[in-house]
């Protein structure tokens, strides 16, 4: 809502948390944000601001009790079997009235594809600004603003967007980019049951099903404390065998570039860039991997890369915190055989 | 069935330069072409059409220059091109563009269905498509991956989202955006081409449009980009190792184990 000596600035509070839950857990993206959202409240304590989760599904019995863990002051739960679903227009028509209502300052959500989704839906009929798939969120300490850093062309510029005039400030954000806090098992809050009204239930829209991807396609790479990635460099599909057994060794996850992909070696699932996905792990091993901007984007926040090409001057290897110029058909079963070890 | 695409002209790289005086992103002189991702959602406007009759009307905001978008979407297989252009409608952010996208579409009149890509490669925001459909106040349906059915009324769709896919019936009108699943879009004929040519592209500018000045352009854009920069080279100390694959190997657990210390 654009501001206005009626409606000023100083009647938005608190920072909000946009919870998403995927087959009956607290999705990981909405723990990463609430510790986001913690740092932030914080830096607006002088306006009283609280880290609020908004949670809408359906059988979300027990679920606060996680939230809280990781911070949330306040929890606002719908429970529907109307929300079952990811339908669009009943839950936009949710938040938007829920934001009406208690007029948080700053609002987040994982830029997942139903944070994508909903996210620019509910900033359109709140009549606000939303900043989309932002690596960087701080509080501006002169104006109290939100400075929302995104990647745009392709991670080839990093912009820098601010929503001064109107409210909320809302941002998604990708799922790796900030860290989980620790849980505090001891945390507790002000839980608060919201409904849904009868007339957001009426659309001419309509999810007749719905299917899980099946054990072998999901890959969990955001769990994953070390992660092995093949490039173009394993040339095949055969190829990743060396980058299987070396994930396997580590009890890894295997990632990959979209070179190989679209070469069709492995699945999209396994895809890690601007286009795939972010990961954070604690070791990322790049195997034949160049290293171009847009893979770098999704990866570059591991907290110690290891790169392996045969070219010294791939941009990868500046990245890398070792650089190992050689063969990866040789590097990779080597290091395999010592971890076995 | 009358069907609106939505396509933006976009830069032929995502290879761009900062002016170091003004900080704005250098435009001049960079190849322009259609939006990869609209590609699919005309290739599906044209299908629907192929298979229900009706006009398919290609829509773009966007200089002047975006009327070869538009004709080359022409050439593929839509009927007619509008343009949004005017001065005041620059620097417009996804809000304001998805309501001046919007005010086109109610110009255009009677439309059924609105077709936009996933997401452009330059903004790469994938906010338009929702935002038109909040403004006509249309359901939408997004990460659109197969055209299980359609009838004149009604179309049956598969969604993909990360943890898997759903089915689903939307009433027309509605807003859907498609993924590069959909179809494998068509190369233009020469026919097609030579067609393009002598089509008038309609162009409409904010009068034309009835739009609320308060909602265009960077006045009316409620996000303000305050600064662009190149992305940081990671400046790190990398250790690099070149010697035989035994050696390396060796040398990096030694590496790993030191760290493991710490
Ligand atoms: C809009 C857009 C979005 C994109 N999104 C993504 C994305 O999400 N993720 C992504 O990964 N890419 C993405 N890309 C593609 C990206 O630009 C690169 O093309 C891609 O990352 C390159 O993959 P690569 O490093 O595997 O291949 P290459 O660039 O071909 O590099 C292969 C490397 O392997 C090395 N090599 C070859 N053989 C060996 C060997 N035997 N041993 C050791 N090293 C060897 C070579 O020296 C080289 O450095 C995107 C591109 C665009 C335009
Ligand atoms: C560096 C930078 C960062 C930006 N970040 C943001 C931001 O975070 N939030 C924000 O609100 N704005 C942002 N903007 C402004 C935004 O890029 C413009 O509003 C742009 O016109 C539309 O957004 P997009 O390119 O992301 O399109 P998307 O939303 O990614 O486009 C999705 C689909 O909508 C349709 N479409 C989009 N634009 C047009 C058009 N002009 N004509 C016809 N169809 C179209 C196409 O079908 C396209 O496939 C940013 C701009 C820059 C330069």
């Amino acid at each position: 809502m654009k501001l206005s000596e009626l409606d000023s600035a100083d009647n938005y509070n608190d920072v909000w948390v946009l919870g998403e839950v995927v087959e009956g857990k607290v999705h990981r993206v909405t723990l990463e944000l609430l510790g986001k959202a913690k740092d932030l409240a914080e830096k607006r304590a002088s306006s009283g601001s609280k880290v609020v989760c908004l949670l809408m599904g359906y059988q979300l019995d027990g679920l606060e009790k996680e939230l809280f863990s990781h911070h949330a002051d306040k929890v606002i739960k719908v429970d529907d079997e109307s929300l079952k679903f990811f339908n669009d227009s009943i839950h936009a028509s949710v938040v938007t009235r829920l934001v009406k209502k208690y007029k948080p300052e700053i609002m987040i959500s994982g830029a997942t594809s139903k944070g994508r989704s909903l996210m620019p839906l509910v900033a359109v009929k709140l009549e606000t600004g939303l900043t989309a798939d932002c690596t960087g969120l701080e509080i501006d300490e002169e104006s109290g603003l939100l400075l929302q850093t995104r990647p745009a062309y392709g991670g080839n510029i990093i912009a820098t967007i601010k929503c001064e005039d109107y409210r909320p400030q809302m941002s998604t954000v990708r799922q790796g980019v900030f860290k989980v806090l620790p849980e505090d098992v001891s945390g507790t809050g002000e839980l608060i049951s919201e409904f849904v009204l009868d007339e957001e239930k009426q659309t001419s829209f309509t999810i007749i099903s719905e299917e899980g991807l099946d054990g072998e396609t999901r890959v969990n790479l955001h769990d994953a404390n070390v992660i092995v990635t093949g490039g173009r460099g394993v040339k095949s599909a055969d190829g990743f065998k060396v980058i299987h057994d070396l994930a396997d060794a580590v009890n890894g996850a295997v990632g990959a570039t979209r070179a190989t992909i679209d070469s069709g070696w492995i699945s999209y699932s396994h895809q890690v860039g601007q286009t795939g996905l972010t990961v954070q792990p604690e070791v990322y091993i790049a195997c034949g991997v160049s290293g171009q901007i847009q893979h770098l984007v999704g990866m570059q926040s591991s907290d110690f890369i290891i790169a392996i090409n045969k070219d010294p001057d791939a941009p990868i290897m500046k990245l890398a915190d070792v650089a190992i110029v050689g063969d990866l058909f040789e590097v990779v079963p080597e290091i395999t055989k010592l971890l076995s070890n | 069935m009358k069907i609106v695409v939505c396509v933006k002209q976009v830069p032929g790289t995502t290879e761009v330069s900062i002016d170091p005086e003004t900080k704005r992103l250098i435009r001049e002189g960079v190849s322009i072409e259609m939006n990869p991702f609209d590609t699919y959602a005309l290739e599906q406007g044209i299908l629907l059409k192929e298979k229900h009759g009706g006009e398919l009307v290609v829509l773009s905001m966007g200089p002047k220059r975006a009327e070869l978008t538009l004709r080359e979407a022409i050439a593929c297989g839509a009927d007619r091109g509008v343009l949004l252009n005017g001065r005041p409608l620059g620097g417009s952010d996804t809000y304001a563009t998805s309501y001046i996208l919007s005010q086109g579409i109610k110009k255009i009149k009677d439309v059924n269905l609105v077709i936009c890509g996933k997401q452009a490669v330059d903004g790469d925001t994938a906010q338009v498509g929702p935002g038109i459909a909040a403004h006509l106040g249309w359901p939408q349906v997004t990460y659109v991956s197969k055209f299980i059915e359609s009838g004149e009324s009604e179309l049956k769709l598969e969604r993909m989202h990360e943890s898997g896919s759903d089915v689903s019936v939307v009433a027309l009108p509605a807003v859907l955006t498609v993924l590069k699943d959909v179809n494998i879009p068509r190369i233009p004929t020469l026919k097609g081409r030579l067609n393009s040519r002598k089509v008038d592209i309609t162009v409409w500018d904010e009068t034309d449009l009835e739009t609320d000045f308060e909602k265009i352009g960077l006045g009316g854009s409620p996000t303000r980009v305050v600064s662009t920069r190149k992305p940081d080279a990671r400046d790190k100390h990398t250790i690099v190792l070149k010697g035989s694959a035994s050696d390396s190997a060796r040398e990096l657990m030694k590496i790993l184990k030191s760290r493991l210390e710490l």
